[in-house]
């Protein structure tokens, strides 16, 4: 395994008595996707919110080498670590164009030009051509896919090293959910490291490189993807066993 | 009521409430990115005319003292907060406290070079835009996550605060500043003071440059992201401090330039600021505090009423004024829709 | 001898204390301790009515105004005598806050509290313009009150009569809070769906507390004009509204104590900054609204909930003596085993052009546990709310013991003997485990506020917390009847819930997603729970994405995927069934 981007060790997450994620460790290596599979509730979105500084939670995390528990969202951003969020808070009376451009937010504020900035964006919009076509409509009015491109789209142009995934196919079409998680192994091949939440298990399996499975809280299982993909003991979490 | 005195009635309407409506959209901004009920709003406008005030006597404005105090307690409370992490505190501190120091240079600078009119209104701007930044880092940074509810008593009492300061660094005596011009028109049997176009005009060009501003800025959309979607600003790096302390300085901002421009208007005392800014905040709230047109037709209406109430039922014009708030309140509670938080 | 509690003696101390002082304390601290009467009770009313009701009013002061004004204008211009008065002042009160309320709480969000800026600056101002109400000069002359012939014309003797109102105020709010209604009103700030599907009425609750408020607004000014025995309309102003609302604030919700504690804290601190700052600083100046205003800014960014919460820690929690688990409320009939209780038949829901629900079709009988099971997004939640009531089916029929639930109100649902529970825990955090509980069976009550407030709802009442202990014992939590119902984890609150809707007397209890976030041990205990349940009458439909909890539970499932029926048939059958695969992992 190459050098690990993200490194997780002992992390627990609390809402007030109750602990979410308990003793969680985990890493992303660099260029790769790792995925963190399990049935609805049992922490995967608690587990993102905390590595992206929303949560505030306790253990270590270590990203491209500096310990970064403990740093704001805002600070995240800038060290090059993005999160499409479950509920992708796009900025629904804004136009896409907009929604892009405030992606690279953190970027114009470290002083990068707006010519890199609009390099990215061409590149966003190879990826995704549906949203050049849509670029001066309000992302309010986008469809569930377009929104979910959009969010991915936003999320690509603060150039991160990190990627974290939240849920992409929920509430959407399996094709489409095909579709979102092919590019996403387009941008691993770029070089891009990707963490990715998901509940559909097999979609999830079948892109990334790794999988870790999340059950009340805690890992319960990991391994190579494709072998995750077979164990029975993955169907048995998510369908119950009897 | 002849025509004449109807339409000397509408000029005096639409010149209060031009300004009812910047201070409308400024409430509104604030609200939008930080939840907070600015109710100092009125404070700034005060402030402002106040110093400008001082100028023209050739006075030094208590508004260098007002700065100095701004600064040195802002940079207290950075040392407290951030001395362990030097960069930040420092980087706090080059935010609100340096801009409130250079601020109170300024003035200091124009006041005794008794440099020309111009200037004095630009250092006056300045000056009052300055505290933007320090008021938000000592009232509401360190409770930006509260309810709305709490939020709006601090607000309250910053206001109070700020009352406070204003009669102890500018004195209990009411000013009228020089008017920016005594021309007058007269179109067919109707005069129109210059003073008021100026009013119009610059009511005008502001909310054109904010429009601007919004639409074409980074700045400017970072503050519409944040006010539509805070935790998506934070994924994209706009941090919730920068956004709050920003709109609070564009509000002082604009509350400056309502100063410059009431002043010659009307009489100016150090408590001026609560009525005025209330009256804007009937605008804003006709305007739900998030829609921007209709905050300002609705600041402008309050102007109207206002102006011909005085003229039929003097005594029961505010009256008038803030009874009418209540059906356009219900009629707002109606059309927009609340979901139940879950 | 009976042992008294901590905060019995702490209680008594200060009932002491306020009757020695007169005696012992200076005449200038006798008139600040007279204001303080008059400030707690208008800020007890807003203890009630923001604290806990969690309506914000800038108002109230206003409403002193009229308490005030009623009865200097009868007494000087009419020479009305001050007790009938306060009938009439009182009678203007309930009108105006009832017509007020009426309007005002209906509003969602922050309009109400600039609406009754609004009203209370209009009402300001009319009280400075009308000319009877001699005008910002005001009204001079304002007779005495005398009680039994005697006169209470010195101040040190209305000490005792405005103090006497306030221990009585004080007292028939906790009362009142302590109560049946009073924990619908106390349940009242997480939102009303919750309320509603236990059968309180939220508008009419809401409404009922801002009279109150008004009421104990008024009163204060009726004291204040016969104590001052002269009004002008600067009291009465926005200012010391926001002041009223300061008090209530700092002071800290938490208890009816806190109203005083914070008219109080705030009193003290302008008259005493008043009087100090300028012998520090040697200048007349407004420093004291500055340090004033400056430390409300600190006290709120150290202690959020202002000081009562903060003073409460260092007093040891008392236990109240509940009565012992009873069944003493009316039950309905129940169904019996595999009569058919409710019937889904083709049920729709949209949302715009989004089919949520699509002419779904089931049916639950008797003493039968259906779980109704989907991948996330499948339409679950929405078709638990349409039989709950929480949503309104746009066609289609669900029947319930032969009603038609569809355009019912969630509060008439809960009547028909249906009960549910959330999927995100809805407990009230600051009421203790068995009031929660309690609050299933407001529906079986009938004492009202007066009634409540008087203390004559003993046996009701009695009655209410014997089913709530009859309950916690039935799920095993009966230890736990004295928790705050926030200090229990997640499984625990889980169960709560259960007992609360089991206390409502319900054929059908409806579960949303009780196993979410639960851990192992803690499924086990809920699943043998509700197999008790089963075994004791109880039908039950559960909403769950928790396959392997579902399995073991239920008698029969129901599958849905993108809205709609994708399966349905016993646990094995579904399980083995190739489409609920593909829903479940995927493609």
């Amino acid at each position: 395994m190459s050098e690990a981007l993200l490194e997780v060790s002992d992390l627990h997450v609390a809402y007030g008595q109750v602990e979410a994620v308990r003793r969680v460790s985990l890493s992303v290596p660099t260029g790769k996707i790792a995925t963190v599979i399990g049935p609805n509730g049992a922490g995967k979105t608690t587990l993102l919110g905390a590595i992206m500084g929303l949560l505030p939670s306790h253990g270590t995390i270590r990203f491209a080498g500096e310990r970064v528990e403990g740093y704001d969202t805002e600070a995240l951003v800038r060290l090059g670590m993005t999160l499409v969020p479950e509920k992708r808070e796009l900025f629904h009376e804004m136009t896409v164009l907009e929604n892009l451009e405030l992606g690279g937010f953190s970027r114009r504020r470290s002083g990068e030009s707006r010519a890199a900035l609009l390099n990215t964006l061409d590149e966003v919009f190879a990826l995704f051509p549906r949203l050049k076509e849509r670029q001066p409509q309000l992302a309010g009015t986008l469809s569930g896919g377009e929104r979910q491109m959009l969010a991915v789209g936003r999320a690509l142009m603060a150039k991160p090293k990190l990627l974290l995934l939240d849920e992409p196919s929920l509430g959407l079409a399996p094709l489409i959910t095909r579709d979102i998680l092919a590019t996403i192994a387009k941008l691993r091949d770029t070089g891009l490291s990707v963490l990715l939440i998901e509940q559909n298990a097999r979609a999830a399996l079948k892109t990334a490189d790794y999988g870790y499975v999340l059950e009340t809280g805690e890992l319960s299982l990991q391994g190579n993807a494709d072998e995750l993909l077979h164990d029975e003991r993955v169907i048995a979490t998510y369908l119950g066993k009897r | 009521m002849d025509a004449t005195i109807a339409a000397l009635l509408t000029q005096d309407g639409l010149t209060n409430g031009s300004i009812y409506c910047l201070l409308a959209l400024a409430l509104v901004l604030v609200f939008a990115v930080t939840r907070v009920i600015f109710v100092p709003q009125g404070e700034f406008v005060v402030f402002s005319a106040l110093t400008l005030a001082a100028f023209e006597q050739n006075k030094l404005p208590g508004t260098v003292w007002l700065l100095i105090a701004l600064a040195a307690v802002a940079a207290f409370a950075d040392v407290l907060s951030l001395w362990r992490e030097p960069k930040r505190m420092l980087r706090s501190m080059a935010g609100t406290s340096l801009p409130a120091a250079l601020a109170a240079l300024l003035v200091w600078g124009v006041a005794s070079a008794q440099m020309s009119f111009a200037i004095q209104v630009l250092a006056t701007i300045a000056a009052v835009t300055a505290m933007g930044p320090a008021v938000y880092r000592l009232a509401f940074q360190p409770i930006a996550s509260a309810t709305v509810l709490t939020l709006l008593i601090v607000s309250v009492a910053v206001h109070f605060v700020l009352t406070g300061l204003g009669l102890l660094f500018f004195g209990a005596e009411g000013v009228r500043t020089t008017a920016f011009t005594s021309e007058s028109f007269t179109i067919g049997s109707v005069s129109i003071s210059g003073q008021s176009l100026l009013v119009y005009a610059f009511t005008i060009f502001l909310v054109i440059a904010m429009g601007l501003f919004f639409k074409f800025t980074l700045f400017g959309k970072a503050l519409r992201a944040t006010a539509a979607n805070r935790t998506g600003a934070r994924l994209v790096g706009i941090s919730p401090n920068f956004a709050g302390s920003l709109s609070i300085t564009l509000s002082a901002a604009i509350g400056a330039v309502s100063g410059l421009l009431i002043g010659p208007i009307a009489t100016i005392y150090y408590d001026s600021g609560f009525l005025i800014g209330l009256k804007g905040f009937v605008g804003a709230i006709v305007g739900g505090l998030a829609s921007y047109p209709v905050a300002a037709a609705g600041a402008i209406f309050v102007g109207l009423v206002e102006s011909f109430s005085s003229f039929w039922a003097s005594a029961y014009k505010e009256v008038i004024v803030f009874t009418l708030i209540i059906p356009v309140l219900l009629w707002r509670s109606f059309t927009t829709t609340h979901s139940e938080e879950e | 001898m009976k042992r008294l509690s901590v905060t019995k003696i702490l209680v008594l101390t200060v009932v002491a204390l306020i009757a020695v002082a007169p005696m012992i304390a200076p005449a200038f601290y006798v008139t600040l301790l007279n204001y303080i009467g008059l400030y707690s009770l208008v800020a007890l009313g807003l203890v009630l009515l923001t604290g806990v009701a969690g309506q914000t009013s800038f108002g109230q002061a206003a409403f002193v105004g009229l308490g005030a004004y009623t009865t200097a204008v009868l007494t000087t211009q009419y020479g009305w005598s001050p007790w009938l008065t306060l009938i009439v002042a009182l009678a203007i009160t309930l009108t105006v806050g009832y017509l007020l309320g009426l309007i005002t709480l209906s509003m969602g969000g922050h309009y109400l509290p600039l609406a009754t800026i609004a009203w209370g600056m209009s009402l300001y101002f009319l009280m400075g313009t009308i000319e009877q109400f001699g005008g910002f000069t005001g009204i001079t002359g304002i007779p005495p009150v005398s009680l039994f012939g005697f006169s209470l014309e010195r101040e040190s003797h209305f000490y005792y009569f405005i103090w006497i109102v306030v221990l009585a105020a004080l007292w028939a709010v906790a009362n009142l809070l302590d109560s049946r209604p009073g924990r619908a009103i106390r349940a009242l700030k997480q939102g009303t769906t919750m309320v509603e599907a236990f059968g309180v009425h939220p508008g009419r609750t809401k409404t009922a507390v801002f009279v109150i408020a008004a009421v104990l607004a008024c009163l204060s000014g009726w004291l204040y004009a016969h104590l001052q025995r002269f009004v002008n309309p600067t009291p009465f102003g926005i200012n010391q509204g926001i002041e009223y609302l300061f008090m209530a604030v700092i002071g800290g919700a938490v208890s009816v104590w806190g109203a005083v504690l914070g008219a109080t804290f705030v009193t003290l601190l302008k008259t005493w900054l008043q009087d100090l700052l300028p012998k520090i600083i040697g200048e007349a100046g407004q420093f004291e609204i500055i340090v004033f205003g400056i430390l409300l800014v600190l006290i709120l960014q150290y202690a959020r909930d202002g000081l009562m919460p903060f003073l409460q820690r260092f007093v040891p929690v008392t236990k109240r003596v509940l009565p012992a688990a009873g069944d003493r409320l009316q039950h309905r009939p129940m169904p019996a085993a595999n009569e058919p209780v409710l019937s889904v038949a083709a049920a729709r829901k949209t949302f715009g052009g989004l089919v949520a629900v699509g002419d779904v079709t089931f049916n639950v009988d008797a003493r039968e546990i259906v779980g109704l099971i989907g991948p996330n997004g499948a339409g679950k939640s929405t078709c638990f709310n349409l039989i709950s009531g929480a949503l309104a089916a746009t066609s289609g029929s669900i029947k319930f013991m032969g009603h038609e639930l569809i355009g019912q109100p969630a509060s008439a649902i809960s009547k028909l003997g249906l009960a549910r529970t959330f999927q995100h825990v809805k407990l009230v955090a600051t009421m203790t485990v068995v009031e929660n509980v309690a609050l299933g069976a407001y529906l079986r009550g009938s004492k009202g506020i007066i009634a409540s407030a008087l203390r004559l709802n003993k046996e009701d009442e009695t009655a209410a917390l014997a089913e709530a202990m009859r309950q916690l014992q039935r799920v095993g939590l009966a230890e736990h009847a004295h928790d705050a119902a926030s200090s229990l984890p997640l499984g625990k609150q889980r169960i709560v819930e259960i007992a609360r809707a089991l206390a409502s007397d319900p054929i059908l209890l409806l579960l949303d997603e009780p196993a979410a976030g639960l851990r192992f041990a803690e499924k086990q205990q809920l699943a043998s729970l509700i197999k008790t349940l089963k075994g004791e009458g109880v039908t039950v439909l559960l909403v769950e994405h928790d396959m392997d909890f579902v399995m073991g539970v239920v008698d029969r499932l129901v599958v849905l995927n993108f809205g709609q029926k994708l399966a349905q048939g016993l646990p094995e059958a579904v399980q083995a069934d190739p489409a609920v695969r593909e829903a479940y992992l995927g493609a």
